[in-house]
């Protein structure tokens, strides 16, 4: 009722700017001393260095398990960044700010979710090249970049509203993940199964149907977490 | 206190009585599957109890979608009766599903859809549960609760396609049937009967669960109300 009221408020340039304002504040935080991204990137290598030695990577494997590997290590180390990018709001009384401020509550979920985006994005540039040094294999296909950037819009839009609820839970650092899961799996199988159809060069065939997915999955879940974010951080 | 409403007692006794008759049914009027054997007979409260799973989960996404419209708390009552009697009833389905799988599949478990999906929908409601339990305040709680039921709704419909692309080996009784299954039969005429009564014993068991379970909730936000008015 108080987004209708806002709504009424702002014309729709206004959203536009609020949402890069909301998304402009998240990077400049984060320019100014890069805790969650650096913590993102150190947890992501350490995890591809526990799976070379849990799965024994050898060549021949290599090729077989590449995608597991990468969507598992993004979705983890996704959590801690959607964790710690929720939790800074809350500490600093920053969401209780951000609310207080005659902007449309879905234009603070999409700013929040852009800026999860881009930490997500950087992390995932990062990681596939190192991945791609250590292990020599080419992953610079722009099959596998599309499949990276689809399931990356679907794991944020699902983890933005999830974090916004798990962050006003007691348990909240340990709640994300357990909340998060569940709703991204049949997101996590398309884009590993997509990769997957991209790196071992079996083509397109059989990565489209998992391409269309991941489409349908990114428009559902955008859509009712737009419209239900203001269910989730209103007092 | 109010005592429970005779109507409500009427309906506990018809829905023992109807499990007894289902059972008879099932474990003796139902003829001897002639491949599987007695094991086959796990079937009719399979099914039936899937059956109450899906209608707990299905009425737990639409009683959160009329709670975030109308904003009542008797909505989230209804709809944390839902998912708990779902949360149950599928954990029977999976238990029931895996002693039929052991004989006839030779094995406990297989990542197939329908398994898996089932699997993955206990871990949904433990963690709405997870959820709901961090939460003090019943209001936001009611919030929170039936936006993650929501969130629900499309994933769990979205997994079974993710994993049916690839093969399944589970079997289809009712309708189509694929190639590659293995353990299917065909139902005589006694087994339909048995069948059938099946699912509308648990339909009936579901309704007099869902509304015991929701007496519960009403006389339990009653206490809290109680608790508060003495701390005042």
């Amino acid at each position: 009722m108080s987004a209708q009221r806002e709504k009424d408020q702002k014309p729709s340039a206004g959203f536009l700017n609020s949402v890069l304002a909301v998304a402009r504040k998240d990077l400049a935080a984060e320019l100014r001393s890069p805790e969650l991204l650096l913590a993102m990137l150190v947890f992501a290598l350490l995890a591809i260095f526990i799976f070379n030695f849990a799965l024994d990577l050898e060549p021949a494997l290599r090729s077989r398990v590449t995608s597991g590997v990468l969507w598992t290590t993004f979705a983890f180390s996704g959590t801690l960044g959607l964790n710690r990018s929720m939790a800074v709001e809350k500490e600093n009384g920053c969401l209780d700010g951000l609310l207080l401020a005659p902007v449309d509550r879905a234009a603070i979920y999409f700013g929040k979710a852009i800026s999860n985006l881009l930490f997500l994005l950087l992390l995932e540039v990062v990681v596939i090249p190192v991945y791609s040094l250590l292990y020599g294999i080419n992953l610079f296909n722009p099959g596998l970049l599309l499949v990276v950037l689809l399931g990356s819009v679907g794991y944020i839009a699902v983890g933005t509203l999830l974090s916004g609820m798990a962050v006003q839970a007691r348990t909240r650092d340990v709640l994300l993940p357990i909340l998060q899961f569940p709703i991204i799996l049949p997101m996590l199988i398309a884009s590993i199964k997509a990769s997957d159809g991209f790196l071992t060069g079996v083509g397109l065939e059989d990565a489209v149907p998992w391409i269309i997915l991941l489409i349908i999955y990114d428009v559902i879940f955008l859509a009712i977490a737009l419209m239900v974010f203001d269910y989730v951080v209103e007092e | 206190m109010e005592s429970k409403p005779i109507s409500l007692m009427i309906l506990d006794i018809v829905s023992i009585l109807l499990l007894a008759v289902s059972t008879y049914l099932a474990l003796v009027f139902a003829p001897l599957e002639a491949a599987m054997g007695a094991v086959q007979r796990v079937f009719y409260f399979h099914v039936a109890t899937a059956w109450v799973g899906m209608l707990g989960f299905i009425a737990a996404g639409i009683t959160g979608i009329v709670y975030l419209a109308t904003k009542d708390l008797k909505w989230d009552i209804i709809e944390v009766a839902a998912v708990e009697i779902s949360l149950v009833f599928f954990l029977i389905t999976i238990v029931l599903g895996s002693i039929w799988a052991r004989p006839v599949w030779n094995t406990w478990w297989t990542w197939d859809p329908r398994l898996t999906t089932a699997a993955i929908i206990e871990l949904y409601y433990l963690a709405y549960f997870m959820l709901r339990q961090g939460i003090e305040e019943p209001g936001r709680r009611a919030n929170f609760g039936a936006v993650y039921a929501l969130l629900g709704a499309p994933t769990i419909p979205l997994t079974f396609m993710a994993i049916r692309l690839f093969r399944t080996i589970h079997p289809v009784v009712v309708g189509s049937e694929s190639a590659e299954a293995q353990g299917g039969f065909n139902m005589t005429a006694d087994m339909r009967t048995a069948f059938f009564f099946a699912l509308f014993a648990f339909t009936v068991i579901f309704i007099d669960l869902l509304w015991n379970r929701i007496r519960l909730g009403n006389l339990q936000q009653k206490l809290e109300q109680l608790k508060l008015n003495i701390l005042e």
